[in-house]
């Protein structure tokens, strides 16, 4: 047989999302981020929400999402991204507001906006990309990085006299009467791709019905930051992060 | 009307979309207002008390970013929780109003009038070099008359608006003629008026981001030159400045907000003592009327500045006449306001008497 009868849309098993733009993605090899965004802009495409969507991009790595995500988007202030998702799904109810948050600016500069946003219960998604470190400002200690992990300033390994103990604050969120949906999902896998994929539609899909404040969180690899292969950083979160951050939803309210 | 309650009105009157807001005395009335009036069941404004004053501003800058007629409220310690986000509106050229009812200060201060914000009203108290047009209003109708004035000018050049008022004109009840009810914008005016704002893709036009971003040198640096044609833009077109008495004067007063009532009454009681002195009231503190306080201060034998500060603003009294005359402070602190006759002694001791 030919190549080019092979290759025709009839034989097609994948394709790239529209809305995700041919921009050159800054984010490392390996990088959670990016498998986040192809889904993100998936079930944007697959809801028809194109004309709908207005994305919210946090400071960390993820701060140029609105480069790679071809819908409207408002760059918060590193930590501020539930306040801005708060006023613009108030002001267009009709639109799909979601955040995109690294764990620095949920977790810790941004733990007031988030948990009250949450407890309002906006009607807006948070997509929550824990990889326990601060990527972009190169590798310093978040709240949710784990005991004993090194980082640029844990450079001995994160100690609890030192500073304190790992942040899990999807459970926080999920006692809170305003979320109608918390879960933990990762993207190292192909089978665990598709979950998060479908976690971010259901949110997505409690954001237009109006039922309360969905959070999708994404336990996700920094290999950079970790020093580590993407392989390894991929072995790393397995054994190290789902002991602290397991996966599975930790609230599902379907009113 | 209280003047915090008829700015609550006259934003809703104005066909506000929206006010977000944290209490802090003195200018809760605003907040107070809103939510008593209910505007959401009559225009559909939104009225929401954020968890503190950071998020307040940041639900202004998405707001504003929507293209939406937005404004907070706020005094003294709130107002600098919200610099980074004026500084971050400012870059972003959106078009929001913020209110400033200041109260003194520095620290938790006191809850009594003050205008020790002068500065960081005025010299962009967040990062950055960026400008907010500041209005100072003297009188309730003012409180009133500069919702519809902030907002215009913002939107006019797409920055922010503030009114900068002392805890005296937030409190104090005069009358008011409030403005005719406007209508809300529509969503499909809002895309016509502001083109750039972010309303999501209707009919897959491209894309629009409201960001402060941008990690290439060259455009950041033009970016900021853009900025800055604007503020001389605004300067060249906004500045205003009331004048009482300024043609024969020989002695002048420079004052805003509440002290400049007062000041007008100390201006009265010198020229029935037969001394010449007139009144410059600065009603855009940014721009400063540079031209205006130089050409008022053309013939005087010296100038009075009257703050509720330390003196701010007498710095900018001083770069406008290029300190060709003797220029003095006189100011009450702390939360104190100054009778008339303390003016007037000023005056005496500062110049008359010499
Ligand atoms: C007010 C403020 N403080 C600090 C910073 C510096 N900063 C930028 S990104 C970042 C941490 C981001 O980490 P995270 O949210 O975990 O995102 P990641 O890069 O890991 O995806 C910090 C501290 C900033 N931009 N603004
Ligand atoms: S630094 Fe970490 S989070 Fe940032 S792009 Fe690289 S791998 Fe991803
Ligand atoms: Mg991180």
């Amino acid at each position: 047989m030919e190549l080019n009868k092979i290759i025709c849309p009839e034989n097609r098993v994948y394709k790239k999302p529209e809305l995700l733009n041919d921009t050159h993605m800054h984010y490392c090899p390996g990088c959670s981020h990016g498998v986040v965004h192809k889904l993100v802009a998936q079930v944007i495409e697959e809801m028809g929400m194109q004309e709908k969507a207005i994305g919210v991009s946090p400071v960390g790595c993820a701060v140029f999402a609105y480069n790679y995500i071809d819908v409207d988007w408002l760059q918060a202030a590193h930590g501020r991204a539930p306040a801005m998702a708060t006023a613009a799904k108030r002001l267009m109810p009709d639109k799909l507001v979601f955040t995109y948050q690294g764990d620095g600016d949920l977790a810790a500069i941004g733990t007031a906006e988030t948990i009250h946003a949450c407890n309002r219960a906006e009607n807006i998604t948070i997509i929550f990309i824990n990889n326990a470190i601060y990527g972009m400002t190169g590798g310093q200690m978040a709240p949710t990085t784990l005991l004993g992990q090194k980082t640029a300033t844990c450079p001995y390994g994160r100690r609890v006299d030192l500073n304190g103990y790992p942040l899990a604050i999807a459970p926080l969120l999920a006692q809170l009467d305003g979320t109608c949906y918390v879960t933990r999902q990762s993207v190292h896998n192909v089978a665990n791709v598709r979950k998060t994929k479908a976690a971010i539609r259901k949110a997505f899909e409690n954001s237009m019905k109006g039922i309360g404040t969905s959070v999708v969180e994404v336990v996700s690899t920094c290999n950079t930051g970790w020093k580590l292969s993407p392989e390894k950083a991929n072995e790393w979160m397995v054994e190290n992060m789902f002991a602290k951050y397991p996966l599975g939803d930790l609230k599902n309210r379907e009113e | 009307m209280k003047g915090n309650e008829a700015l609550a009105v006259a934003a809703i009157r104005y066909g506000a979309d929206a006010y977000f807001g944290y209490p802090i005395t003195p200018q809760s009335e605003v907040l107070e207002t809103l939510e008593a009036l209910k505007p959401w069941e009559t225009t559909g404004m939104v009225v929401l008390q954020a968890e503190s004053e950071v998020a307040a501003v940041n639900m202004v800058y998405a707001g504003a970013a929507c293209g939406k007629t937005v404004l907070t409220s706020t005094s003294s310690p709130g107002f600098s929780l919200m610099q980074e986000g004026m500084s971050y509106m400012a870059a972003s050229e959106v078009p929001a109003l913020m209110i400033n009812v200041m109260r003194g200060g520095p620290g938790l201060g006191t809850i009594h009038p003050s205008q020790a914000d002068y500065f960081q009203a005025c010299k962009g108290g967040g990062h950055g070099d960026y400008h907010a047009i500041v209005l100072a209003p003297s009188s309730v109708q003012e409180m009133v008359d500069f919702v519809a004035l902030g907002w215009d000018l913002a939107f006019k050049y797409r920055c922010v608006s503030m009114i900068l008022a002392d805890g005296v004109v937030g409190q104090m009840m005069e009358k008011v003629v409030l403005p005719e009810q406007r209508p809300r914008r529509t969503e499909e005016e809002i895309r016509k008026l502001c083109p750039w704002a972010v309303t999501g893709r209707k009919d897959m036009r491209p894309r629009n981001v409201i960001t402060s971003l941008e990690l290439d040198d060259d455009i950041m640096e033009a970016n900021n030159h853009r900025f800055q044609a604007t503020y001389r833009e605004i300067e060249k077109n906004e500045t205003r400045c009331e004048l009482i008495n300024t043609e024969d004067c020989d002695y002048l007063i420079v004052a805003f907000g509440s002290p400049a009532r007062i000041s007008m009454k100390a201006m009265e009681m010198a020229r029935e003592q037969g001394y010449k002195v007139g009144l410059a009231r600065p009603i855009t503190l940014w721009p400063f009327p540079v031209n205006q306080i130089r050409e008022a201060a053309k013939n005087v034998k010296g100038i009075l500045c009257v703050e509720l500060a330390t003196g701010q603003m007498i710095e900018d009294v001083k770069l406008a006449i290029e300190c060709s005359k003797p220029v003095e402070h006189f100011g009450r602190l702390g939360g104190n306001v100054p009778a008339p006759d303390e003016i007037l002694n000023a005056l005496h001791e500062k110049f008359l008497d010499k």
